[in-house]
């Protein structure tokens, strides 16, 4: 079998890897337009505070990993399918056939339409490439303005904070991590920023970008015009299909996707934040755009790929954690809740603590928390194992925070399982 | 045959010797918040219940980690965090659906089971042989999936 994968991100590379395991004998080709081994785009913040050299951002570690595993890597850019040959077509005229393809090309930034956006002093924070730009310019005492506070954004501010930067941060949404967290725990990122000396402005807009004298001047819709040195924007991200215009691939936002992680054209398959795969929680297909789902989009793939019999999307919970400037949170599932379900909450803002649970009947399906690093995985356990909470529920809602105790209490011999209970 | 730490809550007294003992062997103190294996306290039930990573096949903590920082030791099957390559992004600790891998704030890494490279000093404090390190095989969210769908009485 030839197995060509676009793309040398998380979901490629997993898909590679486990292709390679199931069928030693496979031809197993990744070919990727980026000219660096394949990284990780997550370890890019560290990379900013020199916490990590580039080799660290590295997907693996030792340099002969693809080769001895039999993973041919070919740099270039696909730049169109033959789905009639099965080709893929690269740029400078090479084609390399395939019986099955996948793309995971994953996403790019999106440029807001905005007078001055393409200016080479506004960058985005996505690949290496950017991260050595702006590593070059954002030095102790320089101007920086953050264009967004998503998810995203809200990774990197912790980095352009710490470089000792001038940190202005710019969102148009009322509260930080919009689409990542309530009300409540948005609000709090922000004061928690603030009182750590970045300017958080919500509810604002960047209007316009003006080169003024050595560096910039960005307008914002109140009025003010500050002065930067840099402008890096992090506005949201699109997943790469660009190459597949004329392709007959279903697409919609990402590209479509069954439970086995096949397109419309049976021998391509697609993973990572290039596909619109099962959400957990929905049911729908959407694109989530995470590392997680990268990882566990490319082991589905590749199995499908393979040939295995069941290996069905059971849908990945959406989750993130996120560390701004030392304050961590997390979000799972349906943090926002769904009608007619119920939800508890405890918080104490001077300790900048929260935790928020969302219910479904005696089912946990989201949660947030702010200022936990004990144990939160098991919340992700408890949404998507649909665990039963019984008389848990009621303990959780009194006490929000006893979630490993609600999880061994209703999956381990403990009380009312070890029939001590009445 | 690989082996692995078998929890028995009700042999558990709450004496916390496992806690003690698992921070100074991986930290050099004795500070229950530094462990990672932790007891719970059920006091509706008058129970304890000591947990920590169960070294699932399904390593969900590994696979969701950029960077390759974690690892499986062959010769005991535990999933390692090397320290040096971990980035301290916190993935893996939501990945983890049993809330076994957390994020250490002194060092800026994670910290999770390593069952002591073969000799899990939990197993050799507990005084009533509520932790011990035998051969058996654990089946991570399966197990998980299994024990949830036991009948639980709902309130
Ligand atoms: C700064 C930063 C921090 C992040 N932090 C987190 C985090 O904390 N948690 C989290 O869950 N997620 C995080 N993410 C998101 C995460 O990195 C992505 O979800 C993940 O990289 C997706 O993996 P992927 O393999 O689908 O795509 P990618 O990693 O984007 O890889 C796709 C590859 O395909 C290449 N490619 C595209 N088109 C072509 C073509 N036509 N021909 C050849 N090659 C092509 C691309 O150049 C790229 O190299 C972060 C992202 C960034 C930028
Ligand atoms: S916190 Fe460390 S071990 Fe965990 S996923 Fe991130 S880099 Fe890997």
């Amino acid at each position: 079998m030839r197995h060509v994968i676009i793309g040398t991100g998380p979901a490629g590379v997993t898909a590679a890897e486990t292709l390679k395991k199931l069928d030693p004998g496979a031809l197993v080709t990744m070919v990727g337009d980026e000219p660096e081994p394949p990284y990780s785009r997550m370890a890019i913040p560290y990379l900013l505070i020199d916490q990590i050299g580039e080799s660290g951002t590295y997907l693996r570690k030792n340099n002969a990993h693809f080769k001895e595993f039999g993973i041919s890597h070919v740099e270039g850019v696909v730049e169109s399918i033959d789905q009639a040959k099965n080709q893929v077509h690269l740029g400078g005229g090479t084609e390399i056939g395939y019986d099955r393809l996948l793309v995971a090309t994953g996403s790019t930034p999106v440029s807001p339409p905005i007078d001055g956006i393409d200016h080479p002093l506004v960058s985005s924070c996505w690949t290496l490439e950017d991260a050595r730009r702006i590593a070059a310019v954002a030095k102790p005492g320089a101007n920086v303005v953050l264009m967004g506070a998503g998810f995203i954004g809200c990774i990197i501010l912790e980095a352009l904070a710490k470089s000792g930067a001038n940190l202005t941060v710019i969102e148009m949404e009322d509260r930080m991590v919009p689409r990542m967290m309530n009300d409540i725990a948005g609000n709090m990122i922000k004061d928690w920023c603030e009182e750590r000396g970045v300017s958080v402005n919500t509810s604002t807009r960047v209007e316009s970008i003006a080169e003024e004298g050595d560096g910039l001047s960005v307008t914002l819709s109140n009025g003010k015009s500050i002065p930067a040195d840099l402008v890096v924007s992090a506005t949201g991200v699109r997943p790469n299909i660009g190459f597949l215009d004329g392709a007959d691939i279903k697409t919609d936002l990402g590209i479509l996707v069954n439970r086995q992680m096949q397109t419309s054209d049976p021998h391509i398959f697609a993973a990572g934040d290039v596909a619109q795969g099962k959400d957990f929680s929905s049911e729908e297909f959407s694109v989530q755009a995470i590392q997680p789902t990268a990882v566990e989009h490319g082991q589905l793939a590749a199995k499908n790929m393979f040939g295995l019999k069941n290996a069905s999307h059971q849908g990945s919970v959406n989750m993130n954690v996120l560390d701004t400037l030392g304050l961590i949170s997390s979000s799972f599932g349906l943090w926002m809740g769904v009608e007619n379900g119920e939800s508890c909450e405890l918080l104490n803002k001077e300790r900048f603590r929260y935790i928020n649970l969302q219910f479904c009947e005696d089912v946990l399906i989201g949660a947030t928390s702010l200022g936990l690093t004990e144990h939160v995985g098991v919340l992700r356990g408890l949404i998507q194992t649909k665990t039963k909470l019984g008389v848990w529920k009621d303990r959780l809602i009194e006490d929000p925070t006893k979630i490993m105790e609600a999880y061994l209490g209703s999956t381990h011999a403990i009380g009312h399982n070890a029939k001590i209970m009445k | 045959m690989l082996k692995s730490l078998q929890l028995e809550p009700e042999k558990c007294t709450g004496c916390l010797q496992c806690e003690m003992a698992c921070s100074y062997e991986n930290e050099g103190v004795f500070n229950p918040a530094k462990s990672r294996i932790k007891v719970f306290n059920f006091h509706d039930e008058g129970r304890f219940a000591p947990y920590t990573c169960t070294q699932c096949t399904e390593a969900w903590c590994l696979h969701a980690c950029p960077v390759e920082a974690i690892v499986v030791n062959e010769s005991t099957g535990a999933k390692e965090v090397i320290e040096d390559v971990c980035v301290g992004c916190k993935v893996c600790t939501i990945a983890c659906p049993f809330g076994t891998v957390n994020y250490n704030t002194d060092s800026g890494k994670v910290m999770k089971c390593d069952l002591c490279g073969g000799d899990p000093a939990c197993a050799d404090a507990c005084p009533t042989a509520a932790i011990t390190y035998v051969d058996s095989s654990y089946t991570g969210l399966d197990r998980m999936k299994s024990h949830a769908a036991q009948t639980v009485p709902k309130t």
